[in-house]
């Protein structure tokens, strides 16, 4: 436990460092990159052997840090924490792996992507809702530059929609929270200072608080219609900001919802449960529907998270164990297997045929010029499908039984969004790796075209990311257990009680 | 009963081929072939392995492997065979290893092997898995395999039909997938055995949202979507004439022999035992559509002049009546009289149907994939003629495998339509003189084919057409001698579900 | 009324003095050296002097104490007082270093001179506790200002400054001359308590709306708050860039701090529903506009005028909601001051460089000077409201306190919002300053940017108190 907050310094300390480091060579600064994330993960794992899984967040660190605005530099997780904190892990240490070909202002890069993962850590580790939207804000700017400057398609328009949106979520969110912290007397940012105030507030106000938290956080997870940042941003980031974005930074939105919005004001969270289950419904089928037409290869996986992260979001709306549970496992699993698509899409394919058009490459025969790239992104596909067998499964499962519990309508759109997303998928993995199989394409033109070989940073990259997706398939218990006694902490109990009719 | 884990080894060993293939260097061609062989051919050796300790008496599952896996899900990793499991069993042994060997000519036979073997460890897994979490990941991940296998191998409308196929099917999946989540928030259980317990005793509805709700009623029509997909019932068949006509033969063998018993399964292991109420009371429907298959398939066979369509269309009229079997045994459950009679023979017949189905129709496979590939491609009606004349092996064997297909009395096929015609009869007597008219159109489709390929003048692509040699008929030769013992002799598999399905028609007799 | 102690006059003003004396030397020297000394010299011993001033000055304040009224309730020495007159001090003392361009004009020494003459109108404008030492600090502070920039007499632009800024300044100060003068004549003092007293007495006059009209309007015209913001653009544009700094940053901070006790300490929280309205229309107009605007500048320069404005707004509501403790404001105004000086520095280090007025100008200058360039994305974050930069805090601090206010529905709550939303708009036009700094690439010829040790220092300290302020924010909070 106490190993969690390294997490966060080794990141900040990384991204200076990388800095430092570019300026003498890229090779340096790729290998600060590399050490930084993973001592992090290391911390991460280190702190996961020791965990012992309960009710309520353990903290870690407790200072006094703001008292005039009762801040407090409180560190505390639980399972739900932890589990987001291995996925950053994860997600960080392939992302870098993936960036190994990153040769232009490499330092910066690095120093840039370190910074947002500090941030991300952090908002998973905070207790005080203070510090969380500290951690929260420091995630949002990198993602400008990261995309900008090493971006492609688009690339400064992409970045600017999703920094403003972020940004405009995020305001949303410091009102709410402003609001909350001075309607329960301005003495402390702690969460279960605010719950334990906010209870005896009036209840429209908790109404439009709730909205104001819950809407904010939600358009950083994607939340329909506020969704439109995610596939342009997706698409114009360079592959490290894609796989970090869809696969880490959309779930601080959905961790947001869960850890502020939802245990802080249980009673709006039955008045707007309808509405929020909608609109993620909406945004499973309506982005998964979209993915389904796209002729950009990027375009395709940028819509599917969206598709994803509402399962994400129609978990938390359904505020039932198994539900909420299911939703941080689906966390856990898109934020593993969005990287390893946009790896697979961004970094293997793009980085050798420079181009993302579905029609170009699928005059080429992928699967036989980059067998590696086609096994790996079928079994993608195949996780982001919810095979069971992937990670995918069990959450969407648990989404399932715990939905069907709060309303069997939601749980039949949602099967239906499972539909949909084996369509698209299905649809990209036969263009993209398999537009030409037959007999014809053996002995075709092309079979020559100077593909550099699949370097060792890719296979290490993304054996990791498939590992993570098929251990958390095949033994989900490993992360329920943590999960689900997570959720019966008191705020976490009196948010799922409050979804209840 | 051995100690050795036997239906996990049944399961994995396939697996651990197709990843040692997968993962290993590149060999020579023949190397690959002798391995995945062997790998495939695991399966048949276990089979027997179970064979031997198999008591035929005992109708609870055997060698039963049951050991705690999540925890927050409640999931067991729990395998069992019955004689329904076994004889399954047994026919993936002789099938798959027979659609391998018939596919060695294949290009990039490794990767052909390799989807090869993982489609057919699933098919395994499914047969055996007696909790849904992992009944689902075996059910789900033999389309993945099958999807390349069809994709990558197949003919020129291939991805079409690859792509359909696997939608269809996920598509009835989804369903099922909700309507287990469903029962899995009312029960709090993925296990068939405390399901079905649950079904029988009727506290199932009652957990699922109380006296007069139709959630369960729900639920059923979802577990049956996705289960009728897979075998398909009619009309929800039109995923499989293309998907097995595009397939590579192998494919297309293990396709028909032993993926479409995947379903028929899922009716007898899930939804029957599960449901029984609501599939009484839907059975009239579904006897109307199990005709309609029944009818339409033959008659959709009869309008091909494509063999291998043709064939296709006929697995569609022989599964039919599988499911007729079943539906008229749910129908009248509970009535006394005759009725435990009739039932278990069309119980019986159900099962071995199942089994004899496997091997014609594989074998029928087999037969238009060698005149495709002795024709160049070429696999319509007309393309040939008078094929006895220069190749007798092959006209020989393409012949018994055909007049098992039709039933004819002294091969394997008669005896399990012969027992579902009786019990059909016994238990609802318009839908077997309907059915009937479907027996008269495979004769005539079948006999078709017969006549105009294999009679008539040398015309066509048949000239220059070489017989089989010997080794070629390997694959098809153990087939179709089972075909012959046990047209003579059914008991000896008869033997194995006998006491399987009488208990099961006891249970629906009245006291 | 108190014994007259002319100790206690000594100790209050001890700052202004040393200010005073600074600026009386610097002229001296420089007349009294040679005509053959080089110029750099000068400026240099002008600089070094000016620097001294000011940092004997920072040491008379902390010396001057927080023990309350001085001189017969003329001086206000609270912590209000003290960390007004450091940061003032720090401002210009940033300023100082960061003129980079001081060599482009003529009579460096001069202008430091006029700088220090301006601090010491800051800081006697926040230790000010009576309506006519107020009003004498602001003018010494308005008239050094209006000098500083019309100071660049090469440039037509600052010419055009000097003058606007004259005229505006002028007439607000004409508008709060009169509110005073009603003031007096309704309360019949000077003082800042017994106008309060006086004005909680008695009831609600037409005269006093007026009055405090008066008084808001000139407020107004200094904060550069809309709508009485015309001058800032221009006067933001055309002033030579050291003075640009102080109009923007020490300045808004004194006369941040001294409404606040104006309006709190001076008139009074009883009749603050006559003020809080009509500041309240001034800051949302502010917010709004300034932000809106800002969206369709190509001028640096104008467009940091327009962020100031945007600025204005929700220092005005940090003003507002000043009554329970300054701190919040004060924090706001101290850190939104070293970020625009920061920028301002940065921008003197291009002007040097070359064409420096557009926004494209700033292309590539991570190539140019990765240093300035780090310091740019500092101050501009920090502007922009990031955490854990100082801006964000202030911000945070604020709105905390308009919120504590009675929630959203309170008096001040939807102007929180109100800001909050306008912050988003905001980070669009900071983040194209950022792009191009970042991510555009280097015009041909652009040649990397030398920037003198001094300013080198001094952008380093802006940045690093900025995070330091940002991630230690008690360090002035814990002031109050």
């Amino acid at each position: 436990m106490n190993a969690l907050p390294w997490t966060i310094l080794f990141s900040f300390a990384g991204a200076i460092l990388a800095l430092d480091a570019g300026t003498r060579s890229a090779a340096l600064a790729r290998r600060v990159g590399l050490v930084a994330t993973l001592a992090g993960l290391a911390a991460a794992l280190l702190a996961a052997t020791r965990f012992t899984p309960g009710p309520g967040m353990q903290t870690i660190l407790d200072l006094p840090w703001i008292p005039q605005l009762g801040a407090r530099c409180h560190l505390a997780a639980d399972g739900i924490s932890l589990t987001l904190v291995l996925l950053t892990g994860i997600a960080a240490t392939a992302g870098v792996l993936f960036s190994w070909n990153i040769e232009e202002r490499t330092g910066e890069f690095f120093a840039l992507y370190l910074t947002l993962i500090g941030g991300v850590y952090g908002v998973f580790l905070s207790a005080d809702a203070f510090l969380l939207f500290v951690f929260y804000e420091i995630a949002i700017v990198p993602k400008y530059f990261l995309i900008a400057i090493w971006g492609s398609t688009n690339r400064e328009y992409g970045a600017m929609k999703l920094v403003l949106y972020s940004f405009a979520g995020s305001a949303l969110v410091l009102g709410g929270m402003l609001w909350v912290f001075a309607a329960a007397g301005g003495k402390s940012f702690a969460l279960a200072d605010l719950a334990a105030a906010a209870a005896r507030f009036p209840k429209n106000d908790q109404l439009a608080m709730f909205g104001l938290l819950f809407l904010g956080f939600a358009v950083l997870a994607g939340l329909f219609p506020f969704h439109t940042w995610a596939p342009t941003g997706h698409v114009a980031a360079p592959t490290a900001a894609s796989m970090l974005l869809a696969g880490v930074v959309m779930k601080l939105g959905a961790y947001g919802c869960l850890r502020v919005a939802m245990p802080l004001f249980p009673e709006a969270l039955a008045w707007w449960q309808p509405a929020i289950a909608w609109l993620a419904i909406a945004g499973i089928l309506y982005a998964g529907l979209v993915a389904l037409v796209q002729d950009d290869f990027k375009f395709v996986i940028g819509y599917s998270s969206v598709s994803h992260m509402g399962f994400v979001l129609l978990g938390l709306a359904a505020a039932t164990p198994q539900a909420v549970g299911g939703a941080v496992l689906q966390m856990f699993s898109h934020g593993v297997i969005a990287g390893l698509l946009f790896a697979v899409a961004g970094r293997i394919v793009y980085d050798r045929t420079h181009t993302r058009r579905l029609e170009a490459l699928q005059a080429m025969p992928l699967h036989r010029l980059l067998p590696f790239g086609a096994v790996v992104f079928v079994l993608a596909g195949m996780a982001s499908m919810g095979m069971p067998g992937f990670s995918g499964f069990p959450a969407e499962l648990a989404i399932l039984i715990g939905t069907w519990k709060a309303s069997p309508i939601w749980a039949l759109f949602a099967a239906a969004g499972i539909l949909v997303a084996a369509a698209f998928t299905l649809r990209v993995v036969q263009i993209s790796f398999f537009g030409r199989t037959t007999a014809a394409a053996d002995s075709a033109p092309g079979d020559g075209l100077p593909f550099a070989p699949v370097t060792w940073p890719e296979k290490a990259g993304a054996v990791l990311l498939l590992a993570s997706t098929l251990l958390i398939g095949l033994r989900p218990d490993l992360l329920l257990d943590w999960i689900n006694p997570a959720l019966q902490s008191p705020l976490m109990q009196a948010a799922l009680k409050g979804g209840q009719p | 009963m051995s100690r050795l884990p036997l239906l996990s080894l049944l399961v994995f060993l396939p697996w651990f081929g197709a990843a040692a293939l997968a993962l290993l260097p590149r060999l020579s061609e023949a190397a690959h072939r002798r391995f995945a062989l062997a790998a495939s051919l695991s399966t048949l050796a276990v089979a027997l392995a179970l064979l031997r300790g198999f008591d035929p008496a005992r109708t609870a599952p055997q060698f039963v492997e049951k050991h705690a896996w999540i925890g927050a899900l409640n999931v067991n990793y729990h395998l069992g065979l019955d004689g329904l499991s076994l004889i399954l069993v047994l026919l993936t042994g002789l099938v798959a290893p027979a659609a391998l060997g018939a596919s060695f000519r294949s290009g990039e036979f490794r990767g052909f092997a390799a989807f090869f073997l993982t489609l057919q460890g699933a098919a395994l897994g499914v047969f055996l898995a007696l909790d849904f979490f992992h009944w689902f990941i075996f059910w789900e991940l033999s389309l993945i395999p099958a999807y390349f296998l069809i994709k990558i191998w197949g003919g020129p409308g291939a991805t079409r039909a690859a792509y359909q196929f696997v939608i269809y099917t996920i598509g009835g999946s989804a369903f099922l997938l909700l309507g287990f989540a469903s029962l899995f928030s009312a029960a709090g259980t993925f296990d068939f055995q405390q399901l079905a317990q649950l079904g029988a005793d009727g506290s199932l509805a009652r957990k699922l949202g109380g006296d007069g709700s139709w959630w369960l009623q729900a639920v059923f029509l979802g577990v049956l979507l996705g289960l009728a997909v897979k075998v398909p019932l009619w009309p929800f068949h039109t995923w499989l004439p293309p998907a097995y006509a595009e397939a590579p033969t192998g494919a297309s063998m293990f396709l028909t022999a032993v993926m479409s018993k995947m379903g028929v399964y899922g009716f007898l292991r899930i939804l029957w035992p599960i449901f029984p109420r609501e599939l009484q009371a839907a059975a009239p429907w579904l006897m109307v559509l199990a005709l309609g298959g029944v009818l339409l398939g033959a008659w959709g066979a009869m309008r091909q002049t494509d063999l291998k369509r043709m064939v296709a269309y006929s697995s569609v009229n022989h599964l039919s009546y599988c499911l007729l079997a079943l539906f008229a045994v749910a129908h009248a459950s509970g009535k006394s009289g005759a009725f435990s009679e009739a039932a278990t023979a069309a119980l019986s017949g159900t099962l071995l149907q199942m089994f004899n189905h496997g091997l014609s129709a594989a074998a029928l496979f087999f037969c238009v994939g060698v005149l495709e590939e002795r024709s160049g491609n070429r696999r319509g009606v007309d393309d040939f003629g008078g094929v006895r004349t220069v190749a007798p092996l092959f006209a020989a064997l393409t012949g018994v495998a055909m007049f098992s297909s039709l039933g004819l009395p002294g091969l394997n096929g008669f005896v399990g339509e012969f027992l579902i015609f009786r019990g059909v009869f016994g238990l609802a007597p318009w839908a077997a003189a309907i059915a009937a008219l479907g027996l008269l159109a495979t004769a005539i489709f079948l006999l078709t084919f017969w006549q105009r390929v294999f009679h008539g003048p040398v015309v066509g692509a048949t000239p220059g057409f070489k017989d089989l040699t010997l080794a070629e008929a390997v694959p098809l030769l153990p087939a179709t001698a089972l075909m012959v013992i046990l047209g003579v002799y059914p008991q000896l598999l008869a033997g194995l579900i006998n006491p399987l399905v009488t208990a099961w028609a006891g249970q629906l007799t009245p006291p | 009324m108190n014994g007259v102690s002319y100790v206690e006059l000594w100790r209050a003003l001890l700052p202004e003095g040393c200010l005073t004396l600074g600026a009386l030397l610097v002229l001296a020297i420089d007349l009294a050296a040679p005509a053959s000394r080089p110029a750099a010299a000068r400026r240099g011993a002008a600089t070094a002097l000016a620097l001294m001033a000011l940092a004997a000055s920072a040491w008379a304040t902390v010396r001057a104490g927080t023990d309350g009224a001085a001189f017969g309730g003329v001086f206000a020495l609270d912590r209000l007082t003290l960390v007004t007159r450091l940061g003032v001090i720090g401002l210009a003392l940033l300023t100082v270093a960061l003129a980079g361009n001081l060599s482009r004009l003529a009579n460096a020494a001069e202008y430091l001179a006029l700088i220090l003459f301006a601090t010491a109108g800051f800081t006697l404008m926040a230790a000010s506790n009576q309506l006519l030492l107020a009003f004498l600090a602001l003018e010494l502070a308005s008239l050094s200002l209006y000098v500083l920039a019309g100071f660049d007499k090469t440039r037509p632009e600052s010419a055009e400054a000097g003058l606007k800024y004259f005229l505006f300044g002028g007439v607000s100060a004409a508008f709060m001359l009169f509110g005073f003068s009603l003031l007096y004549g309704l309360t019949g003092s000077i003082a800042f308590p017994e106008i309060a007293r006086q004005l909680a007495a008695q009831p609600p006059s037409a005269l006093l709306v007026v009055a405090l009209v008066m008084v808001l309007v000139a407020f107004g015209f200094k904060a550069a708050a809309a709508p009485f913001h015309l001058w800032a653009p221009d006067v933001y544009e055309g002033a030579p860039v050291g003075s640009a700094a102080l109009i923007a940053s020490a300045s808004k901070l004194a006369g941040v701090a001294f409404f606040a006790r104006l309006l709190w300490a001076g008139i009074g929280a009883p009749v603050a529903a006559t003020w809080l309205p009509v500041l309240a229309i001034l800051a949302a107009a502010s917010l709004v506009l300034g932000n809106v605007a800002a969206l369709a500048q190509s001028n640096v320069r104008r467009l940091l005028a327009y962020s100031a404005i945007s600025h204005a707004g929700a220092l005005l509501l940090g003003v507002m909601v000043a009554g329970r403790s300054p701190g919040s404001v004060v924090y706001y105004a101290v850190t939104y001051g070293l970020a625009t000086v920061g920028a301002f520095g940065v921008i003197a280090a291009l002007e040097a460089a070359g064409p420096s007025q557009r926004i494209e100008d700033l292309a590539g200058l991570h190539r140019r000077s990765p240093f300035l360039a780090g310091c740019l994305a500092i101050y501009i974050l920090s502007l922009a409201g990031i955490p854990p930069l100082a801006g964000f805090l202030g911000k945070f601090a604020v709105f905390a306190d308009a919120l504590r206010a009675g929630g959203l529905t309170g008096p001040t709550g939807w102007l929180a919002f109100l800001a909050i939303a306008m912050g988003a708009v905001g980070l669009y036009y900071y983040l194209l300053i950022l792009k191009q700094a970042f991510v555009a690439a280097p015009k041909n010829g652009a040649a990397k940017i030398f920037i003198p040790p001094a300013a080198r220092l001094a952008l380093g300290v802006a940045a690093v108190a900025i995070i330091v302020f940002g991630v230690a924010p008690g360090l002035i909070l814990g002031a109050f």
